[in-house]
């Protein structure tokens, strides 16, 4: 699974405010030894590349620097493979512009 | 707890709910609006075209103290290939108005200004509060809502859910389903900053005169989408937008393709030597007038993006948001001044009133469009946009070629790509669905 790296999404997430809320992340992925395929897409179709493989080859979420889109959501929730809720009131991103 | 009685809550302050907490506190209605943003406006996202109408019917004299960007004078639609793109711009002296139709705005920055407007008119708004879940009494009748701040519920004899496309809450209780991948479009969108002057040199424009650009074809790859790029005062915002399941089903990823369209011969030089100050990403309800789900029960309404009330043909979102937050308010308003209880019968009346709108006449009238485009994608945003270029090359390159063979050949490339019945298929489904 090759996830596109020609463009830096660290550098676009960089100019945004986010306020994180250590130790409680919204969006959880179940635990799993081999990832079905809607996992398998959020690799890819996050806008905030959230998702990543670890080194057993299974999906994990690092929540820091999501947008709140719901995408993942849409793809994973009903399948079980996520839980997926909005942050505390306050936390998470916050557009300047939007 | 909040020990108090609301006559309504509103969750959100985005478009809709605003509408509707203005109109319902302008009317002496208690209500309480809760948003999970650190101020209203920080977690939403637009391109943005502003419809002056639709916000003229709840502050008359918005154009005092809104902070809009540019009024529009001109129009484009793009179609767009890999190298070039043939356009349509419309432009007009006449949209130099005093009250002009549509301007472009920073949404973080309108909804702000709009929540202030609720609040002057008397509601109570409480953000940075994550509404977690609808309170319902033993027969499933919503009775009010509970949050993240204190525990315990607040009560209510209504909640209006405005709660946005992911509708989370709504979904929870199983007043509705969730968002599916062909229903929803992702877009991303960079606010690229530049000098003023500079922003109207490369569009043409003289003071507060605004453009936008809409633009569909291969910048999407063969999936269902369209970019687009607005002018503001100092900066444009640029973004790309396409169905989930074409994400899903295609492993692109959303920021290459926003790179490709940034990069593309007809855009790079407007945003040239440009600083993005931000990105963002949101989701677009897509499925149109069959994906609308039940608006109303007991002691609930829903609006706006959560009631999938979006035009993508017209690209109109906001204006149907502040609309039916409105009337489903004077619908509420109505059915406590007769002293009716809100319960699903009573609360008929917002459907009804939402029907004689524009707002279900306009979703009415495109709702096989969503399923056309859906299911033609590649013709539509692949193939077509590359025959029509090429069409537009062979007619104005100037080589010796005999106009009569010139059209030929064009006429063959276009029936040698979608073969006759296609092309007429196309066409009459294209003009069935637009009707
Ligand atoms: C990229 C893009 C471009 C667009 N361009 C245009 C355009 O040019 N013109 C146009 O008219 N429309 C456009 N739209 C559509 C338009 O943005 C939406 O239709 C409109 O914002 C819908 O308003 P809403 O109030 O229903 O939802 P939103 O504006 O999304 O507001 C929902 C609010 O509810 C809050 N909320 C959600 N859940 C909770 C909870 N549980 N507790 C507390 N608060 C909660 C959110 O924080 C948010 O403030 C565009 C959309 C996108 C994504
Ligand atoms: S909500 Fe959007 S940004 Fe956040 S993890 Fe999911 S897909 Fe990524």
């Amino acid at each position: 699974m090759k996830v596109e790296r020609s463009v830096r999404v660290e550098d676009k997430l960089f100019c945004n405010r986010y306020l994180v809320d250590a130790g409680r992340p919204h969006i959880k992925v179940r635990a799993h030894t081999k990832p079905s395929p809607q996992l398998l897409a959020l690799l890819k179709a996050c806008p905030a590349r959230c998702y990543d493989l670890n080194d057993k080859e299974q999906v994990e979420v690092t929540v820091d620097g999501c947008m709140e889109c719901g995408t993942c959501r849409v793809i994973g929730e009903p399948t079980g493979d996520i839980e997926w809720g909005y942050p505390r009131g306050g936390y998470g991103v916050l557009f300047k512009f939007g | 707890m909040i020990e108090e009685r609301f006559d309504a809550i509103v969750v959100g302050a985005g478009m809709a709910g605003n509408a509707a907490a203005l109109t319902m506190a302008k009317k002496g209605m208690k209500v309480l609006q809760l948003e999970r943003g650190e101020y209203a406006g920080s977690k939403n996202v637009q391109g943005a075209i502003l419809y002056a109408d639709m916000l003229e019917k709840l502050i008359p004299e918005f154009r005092e103290d809104a902070p809009l960007e540019r009024h529009l004078v001109e129009q484009r639609f793009w179609i767009m290939d890999n190298r070039s793109h043939v356009g349509l711009h419309y432009r007009s002296e006449d949209f130099n108005e005093e009250r002009a139709n549509r301007y472009t705005i920073i949404r973080a920055q309108f909804d702000r200004w709009f929540s202030s407007k609720v609040r002057e008119a008397g509601a109570t708004v409480l953000c940075e509060t994550t509404v977690t879940d609808l309170a319902q009494d033993a027969y499933g009748r919503v009775i009010g809502v509970r949050t993240d701040r204190q525990d315990g519920e607040i009560h209510a004899d209504v909640v209006v859910l405005a709660e946005g496309v992911s509708g989370l809450l709504g979904t929870r209780a199983r007043l509705r389903e969730r968002p599916k991948p062909n229903k929803v479009a992702l877009a991303v969108k960079e606010m690229h900053f530049l000098p003023r002057e500079t922003i109207e040199a490369r569009f043409n424009l003289n003071g507060d005169e605004g453009v936008v650009i809409e633009a569909a074809g291969t910048i999407s790859g063969g999936m269902t989408g369209m970019g687009f790029i607005y002018a503001n005062k100092e900066c444009i915002s640029l973004g790309i937008g396409c169905l989930v399941a074409d994400f899903q089903r295609t492993g692109r990823t959303p920021y290459e393709l926003l790179d490709r369209f940034k990069r593309h011969p007809s855009v790079a030089p407007l945003i040239e030597g440009s600083e993005v100050k931000e990105y963002a990403a949101h989701l677009i309800p897509e499925g149109g007038y069959k994906a609308i789900p039940q608006l109303y029960g007991d002691g609930w309404v829903v609006v706006g993006d959560a009631a999938q009330l979006n035009n993508a043909i017209h690209r109109e979102g906001s204006n149907l948001a502040m609309t039916s937050g409105r009337i489903a308010a004077e619908a509420i308003f109505q059915a406590k001044s007769r002293r009716l209880a809100m319960t699903k019968e009573n609360l008929a009346l917002y459907k009804r009133m939402l029907d004689r709108s524009f707002v279900l006449k306009d979703m009415k009238k495109y709702k096989d469009m969503p399923r056309l485009m859906h299911t033609n994608s590649q013709n539509f945003f692949l193939t077509y946009p590359q025959l029509i270029s090429k069409a537009m090359q062979t007619y104005l390159r100037v080589d010796g070629t005999p106009k009569t063979e010139k059209q030929k050949s064009t006429l063959k490339s276009f029936v040698n790509a979608r073969s006759w019945i296609g092309l007429f298929g196309d066409a009459f489904r294209f003009a069935r669905a637009w009707r």
